[in-house]
């Protein structure tokens, strides 16, 4: 455990700093990418000749699907962390888990957002009920929330852990019951479908894709290093103030051993 | 360990309970900050200290429901660090609350908890009987919930149920709080039963005149230390 | 050496007792079932055609709402007067005290489906065209909510802030039983074109997963 009685201002490391920069540097390149360099998408319906398709709306992928991905990796992270605590039920894997789970619901809460943005032009409305992951996605980012909502409860630490773990790992086992049927339920209707599908992605689409893959990677790096950080040093803070309280008991009973003589307590 | 009158009872000199430097923790707070304290069968012990100093989570320790954070806990031989589940069958605990439903008659109450100890219904029945009788509780009150009961009847009730099991460990505590002179009468006499019977009782209490009767151990808790004791191995 | 089974039915026993004695389901939960209906009705400002479409969602969110209090109730019986810990102390296998309160507030729940399904017949003309679909559908949904919210009403315990924290950690659970539910009565009221027995087919495999979740997990939430 870090020492929490040496001067550590700020969670940074030398590693940690040049993975910032080359983040930062990265987001600039893919901003350059998804917003000037590539091609709005138009395309020339074929009966009537006319311009269609999403134009500069489609610029919203190169955010949206990276941090799509992301989310999932993060969530499996925090599920997969909780897992080994309730296995292994050493602090680290409770600091991943939360960690992870917390950066992973910043991104759902920007996917869902960058989602509506992108949709509104193309649906024409702010949200759609038929996009089978927006829904699923939704679903999530409420059950995640309530995870949250659950580690900021005054408990007792290893209470709080354990129940978080079985929070994220039902949250995970139900995932899939939520997507199909909300598959299920649009398949029903004749809700338009995700139009990821009806886009071309190649050359320098994909390229821009794939860069985004890749920042977007590294954000997450960077902000679950800080935030385990973050919860580690907490939890080292938590220990301390628990050997100090300690060694204040004692005190506290040489004091008032006089005082508690046979027959003369309060 | 030897079988008296077909009860088991512990031998004498064995240790019932053996704690050495245990540290608990309520959060962060540290409830024990490395109490000490070995008890052996059939021994009464009387705990005091002011409030706060940590004897309601030492009881609690020794009925295997908090975990020791440090030091070495063994109680009728099960080691509390490793699991605290298999001292619990077999200790009586009373705590401060009555442990009672509410909308279930002393009856109903006493046959539950029977029953969810382990015992079938006959032989809970039975035993149920005997045990609300030593309590002195009225035939009348017996199909009455316990909601419309006093304190001092569901604290009877409450120890109704603990002494059908027929516990070798007794932990108590504050039992007199809150009763009138009946009710702390039946609690004495409950104790002095159970140390005739040879279990073994630990009592927190600041009622030490009527305690003292039984001429205990008296054990001084404060601050989360044990800092006197007037017997016990040294 | 008691049984899984006779424990769970021991608590199962005592649980609905207990409600046998305090009519919390009759006097208060069931009296809300209805209110819900009512204002639902004042919300939607329909006719009975249009509120017959709707029906099946309107039953089962009522369900849920209910199943919200139900749970805080079995809950708050524990924690009363903390024979929470004589559970603990008796030696009860957790998982016997899993099945025996998600049985106890299963059988709660059929109650109130029925009161309910007799208040959508009566405020929204509705009508029960497919019978056998109605039971299994209602059955298995009861199952599957009952056995999640045990477990959640476990996970909000003991923290002082249940009542508000309940909601948000079992309702999101609970949406694929929700869109499944309501499909699956739109069936079987004839409100909708669909195939309500592999909707059931879906709740019935939640069922199964969230009972068996269940049990695994509420021994480790309830040891120390």
């Amino acid at each position: 455990m870090t020492n929490p009685t040496s001067s550590v201002a700020t969670t940074g490391s030398p590693g940690s700093r040049a993975l910032g920069l080359a983040t930062l540097l990265g987001l600039v390149g893919l901003l350059v990418l998804a917003f000037v360099l590539t091609e709005p998408d138009v395309r020339i319906h074929p009966s009537t000749g006319q311009e269609i398709g999403q134009f500069d709306a489609v610029r919203l992928l190169y955010l949206h699907v990276p941090m799509a991905v992301i989310t999932y990796v993060a969530y499996s992270l925090a599920a997969f962390a909780s897992a080994g605590y309730l296995i292994k039920r050493t602090p680290w894997w409770d600091v991943t888990a939360h960690a992870a789970a917390e950066v992973g619901t910043v991104f759902c809460f920007l996917v869902l957002v960058t989602g509506s943005i992108w949709g509104r032009p193309v649906w024409n409305t702010w949200w759609e009920w038929g996009d089978v992951r927006l829904m699923t996605t939704l679903i999530l980012f409420l059950m995640f929330v309530g995870y949250l909502a659950l580690r900021r409860t005054a408990a007792d630490p290893r209470v709080q852990a354990r129940r978080a773990a079985v929070v994220a790992l039902v949250a995970i086992v139900d995932l899939p019951l939520v997507n199909r049927s909300v598959e299920w339920w649009e398949n029903r209707t004749l809700h338009q479908k995700s139009t990821l599908g009806e886009l071309k992605i190649e050359d320098l689409t994909l390229f821009t894709l794939m860069v985004g893959f890749l920042v977007f990677l590294m954000v997450f790096a960077w902000l679950l290093l800080h935030r385990f950080r973050v919860g580690w040093l907490t939890l080292a803070a938590g220990e301390h103030q628990v050997a100090a309280a300690i060694k204040e008991r004692r005190a506290e009973a040489d004091g008032s051993e006089v005082a508690s003589a046979v027959g003369e307590t309060s | 360990m030897v079988r008296v009158g077909g009860r088991r009872r512990y031998r004498y000199g064995v240790p019932v309970i053996q704690l050495c430097d245990v540290v608990a923790l309520l959060g962060r707070f540290p409830a024990l900050a490395g109490a000490s304290l070995s008890v052996e069968a059939g021994e009464t012990v009387l705990l005091q200290g002011p409030n706060g100093a940590g004897k309601t989570t030492l009881l609690r320790l020794c009925a295997g429901l908090v975990r020791p954070e440090s030091g070495q806990a063994q109680v009728l031989g099960h080691d509390l660090s490793v699991d605290g589940r298999p001292v619990r069958r077999q200790v009586a605990m009373l705590g401060h609350a009555t442990g009672l439903y509410e909308d279930l008659s002393v009856a109903e109450n006493v046959s539950f908890w029977a029953q969810a100890a382990g015992l079938d219904k006959s032989l809970a029945a039975q035993r149920a009987t005997g045990a609300l009788g030593r309590m002195g509780l009225d035939e009348r009150l017996l199909s009455l919930p316990v909601s419309r009961l006093s304190a001092g009847q569901r604290r009877r009730t409450s120890l109704a149920v603990l002494a059908v099991r027929r516990p070798q460990l007794w932990l108590l505590d504050e039992p007199h709080a809150g009763l009138d002179q009946t009710g702390r009468d039946v609690v004495d006499e409950l104790i002095s039963d159970a140390v005739a019977a040879g279990a073994t009782v630990l009592v927190a209490s600041h009622e030490l005149d009527r305690v003292r009767s039984l001429n205990p151990r008296v054990v001084t808790v404060a601050g989360g230390l044990v800092v006197k004791d007037t017997g016990g191995p040294k | 050496m008691k049984s899984l089974l006779s424990e769970a039915w021991l608590v199962a026993s005592k649980d609905l007792r207990i409600e046998a004695r305090s009519r919390v389901l009759t006097n208060q939960v069931a009296p809300f079932a209805v209110l819900v209906l009512v204002l639902f009705g004042f919300a939607l400002d329909a006719d009975q055609r249009t509120l017959r479409m709707f029906a099946p969602g309107l039953f089962w969110v009522a369900v849920l709402l209910c199943l919200l209090l139900a749970v805080q109730r079995s809950s708050a019986v524990e924690s009363a007067d903390d024979a929470a810990t004589g559970l603990r102390m008796a030696g009860l296998a957790p998982v016997a005290v899993f099945l025996g309160k998600s049985a106890a507030i299963f059988v709660q729940l059929l109650v109130l489906e029925l009161l309910l399904t007799a208040g959508i017949i009566v405020f929204y003309g509705s009508s029960v065209k497919n019978l056998f679909l109605w039971l299994i559908a209602g059955l298995v949904t009861a199952l599957a909510v009952a056995a999640t919210g045990t477990l959640y009403g476990a996970l909000a315990s003991g923290l002082g802030v249940r009542e508000t924290l309940l909601p948000i950690l079992l309702l999101p659970v609970l949406a694929p039983v929700l869109i499944g539910a309501t499909r699956a009565y739109d069936d079987a009221l004839g409100a909708a074109a669909v195939d309500g027995w592999a909707w059931t087919g879906l709740l019935a495999m939640f069922a199964v997963v969230a009972s068996t979740l269940g049990a695994l997990a509420y021994g480790a939430l309830v040891e120390d």
